[in-house]
């Protein structure tokens, strides 16, 4: 079990919806974590991982078919639901309502990515304020780290994968440069903050 | 464990209610109405405007009212123009595979592209027509809010770099011969032959406060519903279904599936990945 202080269970207790973003190498370990959530998780857990829109993949309905959670991609206008796991669609940014729901938006990439995981990071944050734990992963780029700052600078809890056990370290090591205050986690600890997020719902 | 946990000082360049207000302003200011968009997407623009030039509301407000111009292209920026010739390839395959060969039935075949921006996705439908010989039989609309972008889509002259990326795109989907057969380089620029624009007309038409204009064969609106909320979604469907003829398709962007069961009852699916639909009731 990982030591998590009052405070940080206060912001698990209070989030809205769980983030994750990823990139290059990031992938298995999203993978890990999503086959492994229980059925009835105590959040909505939105994934941003860089793929081409080139070749299809079908990452959602392999976990889908893995995990006993719901994981599917998001669609527009779909309202978030907890306990579901939403992919944003290649080649578009994934962008919060007000009123809960999704939209997509095929706007310029930025920092060549589309999906980008700043554009998600900020939007969730604008509807949500405090109540966002975001978490970047392994990734080849810094998309990223300007999200995190973004959600860190209105109270949200970010956590972001140690660049040591990183596969590629660059899109951790640019979120620790820029943004201080999170929590870093190896993956054995990101593993068992997933299992934190469970237990203290319970 | 290293742990700092902030209160929450950051605040937003504008806030949701803000920019509730702002869109009102405009409405008042210029007549287009932003309402019904979607918000998170308008906030985005509105912020990355205020970023760029250093602006608090207050002074955006005041050049809002003060300067036309800068107005005018305050509308151009809020709204989304990105377009690309034969974005993605597997709608354009579905499109030749599965509605040409049905269209050629018709004696004339009107094809509307609804928000069709800077013109490249009516020009790609145009190339397609032409190569299955029903460009002839075919005239083709293209309309936007946005008379800036219109501008561009009429003159067809696009980027080298990005003609490249068209190639590519135009190879992927399957087409027969060759894209440059259909423009000519000119001052480091492509530009759309003449013989492809003839039977096209680009104008302003607004999805918001529009009717119907005319009866289609073939309409295309692509990655543009997703910047409106349901309500407006709804309406823009309803009046694309009016504004279809009888059997006449409907394609919409690969993520802008037609759900609500009241509109879907009029049209059957004919692909299901790309969006297509026919009119059948």
């Amino acid at each position: 079990m990982l030591n998590l202080t009052s405070n940080i269970l206060d912001k698990i207790l209070s989030a809205e919806a769980l983030l994750i973003g990823c990139s290059a190498g990031g992938f298995n370990l999203v993978y890990e974590l999503v086959s492994a959530l229980p059925a009835e998780f105590p959040l909505p857990v939105v994934v941003i991982i860089h793929r081409s829109r080139r070749y299809k993949s079908s990452i959602e309905e392999l976990l889908d078919t893995k995990s006993q959670a719901c994981v599917k991609l998001a669609e527009d206008k779909e309202v978030l639901k907890k306990g579901i796991v939403y992919f944003a669609p290649p080649d578009y940014h994934l962008l919060l309502e007000p009123e809960g729901c999704f939209s997509l938006d095929s706007s310029e990439p930025v920092l060549f990515s589309r999906p980008s995981i700043d554009v998600t990071f900020k939007s969730v944050s604008d509807v949500y304020k405090q109540n966002v734990i975001a978490m970047l992963f392994s990734g080849a780029n810094e998309d990223g780290a300007e999200g995190l700052c973004y959600i860190r600078d209105r109270g949200g809890l970010i956590v972001i994968q140690d660049p040591k056990s990183a596969e590629v370290r660059r899109m951790p090591e640019a979120a620790l440069n820029k943004c201080r205050g999170g929590l870093v986690l190896d993956n054995v600890a990101i593993h068992a903050f997933f299992t934190s997020i469970t237990s203290c719902y319970k | 464990m290293e742990e700092f946990l902030h209160t929450g000082s950051g605040a937003d360049t504008i806030s949701f209610e803000e920019l509730d207000e702002l869109v009102l302003w405009i409405n008042k200011l210029h007549g287009l109405d932003f309402r019904d968009y979607s918000k998170a997407s308008l906030k985005r623009r509105v912020t990355r405007i205020m970023e760029l030039r250093n602006l608090t509301l207050f002074d955006l407000k005041s050049l809002l009212i003060n300067d036309f111009n800068f107005l005018e292209e305050f509308i151009i920026e809020i709204t989304v123009n990105v377009t690309e010739m034969f974005r993605d390839p597997s709608f354009y395959r579905a499109l030749r595979e599965k509605v040409l060969p049905y269209l050629a039935s018709f004696q004339r075949i009107k094809v509307w592209n609804a928000g069709c921006s800077t013109g490249e996705e009516l020009y790609s439908f145009a190339i397609l027509f032409a190569q299955e010989k029903l460009y002839n039989r075919a005239f083709l609309y293209g309309t936007d809010i946005n008379t800036h972008v219109l501008e561009i889509a009429k003159r067809g002259i696009y980027d080298l770099k990005q003609m490249k990326h068209y190639i590519e795109n135009y190879v992927t989907s399957g087409a027969s011969g060759t894209l440059a057969d259909y423009y000519t380089v000119e001052y480091g620029a492509a530009s759309i032959n003449h013989s492809l624009k003839k039977n096209i007309l680009f104008s302003v038409h607004n999805l918001v406060s529009d009717g119907v204009f005319n009866e289609f064969q073939l309409i295309s609106c692509r990655n543009v519903l997703i910047y409106f909320n349901v309500e407006l979604q709804k309406q823009v469907l309803n009046l694309f279904y009016k504004s279809l003829c009888p059997l006449g398709f409907l394609c919409l962007g690969s993520k802008e599936t037609m759900r609500d069961p009241e509109l879907s009852k009029y049209f059957k699916i004919v692909d299901k990945t790309e969006n297509i639909y026919q009119k059948i009731a």
